[in-house]
């Protein structure tokens, strides 16, 4: 899960939040959902403040922005819901994850992946596996396991 | 998809082992019982046979030493005295670990437990020859000639039954005359490969016993077709004639306008073929075994379907058109009526639970040096399966702790007065949509004083903490919890109790403790019916919609004015004279809307505790299919589940023993003040 495994072309979506572009391991998502009513759990962590119905199963409804310390405004039309799944305490589950706006399926080459600098992030180096460059931009690869192995090992407290 | 053979006779022999267990402890009650003795000595004659047709030869080998002490126990020729009933149990331990593969070496183990068994039966074998004449007497005198006709199932020979070791097993007995019937037979190019479409009839002449023959069969039986019928004189039979029209009414499936050559031959070899209901046959087919996975699924899509008929029932209410309502509610009662029969397939009697236990309770009274007896009542009583699967660990924590720590020394017994023999009763009864599963025992109690200096010490309660004794009782579940001086090997490390009260709970349960000193204590383990389907009570705070179990609701009044403002200190209700203490969803769930002007009280039970639960509109019942929270929401505890609403959005499930409790702790606090 370090970035120095990352020998071979990397597929994956790329979202924003934030102004920041993330990129998820396209193996892992399910589906993107337009915008769909999510039921509030009172008295939750807001990194999974609410269940919504995905094709009749109830899935929790998780807010990156929270791991990342990021402020949190009201959705814009642009608002999406990306259907993922990860093992939690090695059983797989679906979850579905806000995002402000979703952009592309793309292939990120090795040698365009570095490793994440280890000092000078606003973020929690763990929740990052890769950043890769695109033009002048960054595009940071989630270490998407370790976000959520974090917040269930919270959860159990 | 043909299952595994050797896994369909693992999962078999489970419930031989099983059965046979059961029938052992009973024999150890009711020595010389005939029909516990044949039933021994079925379940064995399975074993043996089954196992060496699905490969298990070291487990056939060794059952076959147990199956002849048997037999001869069957015949009178030895009694089923405690030292073999122990022996035997030991066995079926061994038996067990013989189911393993890899188990197929050099078996010492097994040849001191055939050793010990032949010194056994040979000192207490009475006459040899007197009891076989007598047997043979009885049952049947001289030789008698049988037709025997069976037809197995389709799949006989992917599931590994060789009819060829059944017809070799025939012959054993005595002289047969073997016809195989192939009228059933397709066209070779309709045959599918491996599917049988044989029958058999056999004449056969022996001194054997009629059960002799049924004992041939008796590990196929439930999934064939045996007619087996004792000719008095085979000579002085029908005329073929007469055979054949019999035939041909009784049997449909020789439909031939012509007499087809296979009902003649069998005719001629049989002289009398007759159509006769096998005995045994009709209990047989009453029940089949399927894979729960399937089970799981079905009930998935009962569970689908209830939604959609809710989603349907919302339609029908708000469509103006009368035609479309009175099939709306066909289909809702349809699907209420396919939903309780699912839900009662998945219904297993708790018997086969408590049954366990009887094994567990003997060997570890005999560890401990106690005298105890076992009683079990409430056995028919039904509950789900995964709930019953899930039980049986925190039953065998409890169960372990009556033994080890609840009933004492038969010399204390003694000298308090109280006969040697302990008991303990494992029951269940319904009450409600819940069941109730109690452990009691007899013995000592549970010593509050000690309860209350432990925990003081544990720190789980401040020094001198006043405390009701129910709460103090409660703290034995707290984790790291143990009054036990010493540690046994049997429990007492402290963990346990903490176990089985959040197994419970996962389960959406409650655990409540009685005890009285020197008389004895019960654990009662309160449980809803069924994990999967519920009818729930569907209720709005602020924004969001809840369910509450219907099962859990006892009434729903409205919030007087008085009662509202008053409440802002003490949170009661006056209902019919007595205080219930009320919480406000509201607050709970922290709604940031204001309330509605005319709240609705729900009054919710849990157990003997009742509280309120303030809402601001009962929307009205709903049936509610549960769905589990992910571990994400491991830390949310007001909610047991979740569900999915007609318009698709998703609705919380309220934990009402939660509630409940967080209810009463408010009530304590607001008497303390």
């Amino acid at each position: 899960m370090t970035a120095a495994a990352i020998a071979a072309p990397l597929e994956v979506l790329t979202l924003s939040l934030q102004g920041e572009t993330f990129a998820l391991d396209a193996a892992i998502v399910h589906e993107i959902l337009d915008w769909v009513p999510i039921t509030e759990v009172p008295n939750a962590r807001p990194f999974v403040g609410g269940l919504l119905n995905v094709r009749g199963k109830v899935v929790p409804f998780a807010d990156l922005r929270v791991s990342f310390g990021m402020e949190r405004p009201e959705r814009t039309q642009d608002t999406r819901i990306v259907v993922i799944g990860v093992p939690l305490a090695g059983e797989p589950t679906l979850v579905g994850i806000l995002a402000e706006k979703v952009f592309e399926v793309t292939t990120l080459l090795p040698a365009a992946l570095e490793e994440p600098p280890p000092i000078g992030m606003r973020w929690n180096p763990e929740f990052i596996r890769a950043i890769g460059k695109r033009g002048d931009d960054f595009i940071i690869v989630l270490a998407i396991d370790r976000v959520f192995a974090a917040q269930e090992a919270a959860s159990r407290h | 998809m043909s299952p595994d053979p050797a896994a369909v006779f693992r999962q078999e022999a489970q419930d031989l082992f099983e059965q046979l267990e059961q029938a052992l402890l009973d024999l150890e009650r009711l020595p010389g019982d005939q029909d516990l003795i044949n039933t021994a000595f079925r379940a064995l004659h399975t074993v043996k046979g089954s196992g060496a047709m699905f490969g298990f030869d070291a487990l056939a080998r060794f059952t076959h030493h147990l199956e002849s002490a048997f037999d001869g126990v069957r015949n009178g020729k030895a009694v089923a005295s405690p030292g073999l009933i122990s022996l035997t149990l030991s066995a079926i331990d061994h038996m067990r670990a013989l189911m393993d593969p890899s188990a197929d070496q050099p078996d010492p183990e097994g040849e001191a437990l055939i050793g010990r068994l032949r010194q056994m039966t040979e000192s207490a074998a009475p006459p040899q020859a007197a009891a076989t004449a007598a047997a043979t007497a009885a049952d049947a005198p001289g030789e008698s000639t049988y037709r025997i006709w069976f037809r197995l199932p389709a799949d006989a020979l992917e599931r590994g039954i060789n009819p060829l070791l059944l017809l070799d097993e025939l012959r054993a007995l005595g002289p047969c005359r073997t016809v195989a019937l192939t009228g059933r037979l397709p066209p070779l190019e309709a045959l599918p490969p491996g599917a049988l479409f044989l029958d058999w009839e056999v004449m056969l002449t022996t001194a054997a016993p009629r059960s002799a023959i049924d004992d041939v069969f008796i590990f196929v039986f439930d999934d064939m077709d045996l007619q087996v019928e004792r000719l008095a004189d085979p000579e002085a039979g029908p005329r073929l004639g007469e055979i054949l029209v019999e035939r041909g009414d009784a049997a449909p499936e020789a439909e031939a306008p012509a007499v087809s050559g296979d009902s003649l031959k069998s005719a001629l070899n049989e002289q009398t073929p007759l159509r006769q209901a096998a005995p045994g046959r009709q209990s047989a087919g009453d029940s089949i075994r399927i894979q729960a996975q399937h089970l799981d699924e079905l009930i998935d899509r009962v569970g689908q379907l209830v939604i959609a008929q809710a989603r349907l029932k919302q339609l029908a209410a708000s469509e103006a058109n009368g035609l479309f309502k009175p099939v709306a509610e066909e289909i809702e009662r349809l699907s209420n009526e396919l939903r309780d029969t699912t839900m009662g397939i998945r219904m297993v009697p708790i018997g086969s639970l408590f049954g366990r236990f009887r094994r567990l309770v003997r060997d570890l009274a005999e560890e401990l040096g106690k005298d105890i007896l076992l009683t079990t009542a409430g056995e028919e009583t039904e509950l789900d399966k995964t709930v019953i699967e899930r039980l049986n660990d925190p039953l065998v924590h409890l169960v372990r702790n009556a033994l080890d720590h609840g009933i004492e020394s038969p010399e204390q017994r003694q000298a308090a007065g109280k006969p040697r023999q302990g008991r303990v009763q494992l029951s269940a009864v319904h009450s409600g949509a819940q069941v109730l599963i109690s452990i009691k025992d007899d013995g000592r109690g549970l010593d509050l004083a000690a309860i209350r200096a432990r925990a003081e010490e544990n720190g789980l309660i401040p020094p001198g903490a006043r405390l009701s004794d129910q709460e103090l009782y409660l703290c034995i579940f707290q984790p790291g919890f143990s009054t036990a001086r010493a540690v046994s090997s049997l429990s007492g490390r402290g963990v346990g109790m903490d176990v089985v009260k959040r197994a419970i709970e996962g389960l959406r349960g409650l655990v409540e403790v009685g005890s009285s000193p020197g008389q004895g204590t019960e654990i009662t383990l309160r449980l809803p019916l069924t994990l999967a389907i519920i009818d729930g009570l569907l209720i709005r705070v602020g924004r969001g919609r809840y369910i509450i179990p219907l099962a859990a609701v006892e009434e729903c009044v409205e919030l007087s004015l008085a009662d509202d403002l008053r409440s802002k200190g003490r949170s009661f209700l006056n209902l019919r004279g007595d205080l219930v203490p009320f919480l406000r969803l509201r607050d709970l769930f922290a709604s940031p809307l204001p309330a509605d002007p005319f709240q609705k009280v729900v009054i919710v039970s849990s157990g003997e505790q009742r509280v309120g639960l303030v809402v601001d509109q009962v929307i009205g019942d709903h049936q509610t299919v549960i769905k589990s929270l992910s571990r994400l929401h491991a830390d949310v505890e007001s909610f047991s589940g979740a569900t999915i609403l007609g318009d698709g959005s998703v609705a919380l499930i309220l934990d009402v023993p939660h509630l409940v409790e967080a209810g009463q702790r408010h009530d304590a606090l607001a008497a303390a003040s």
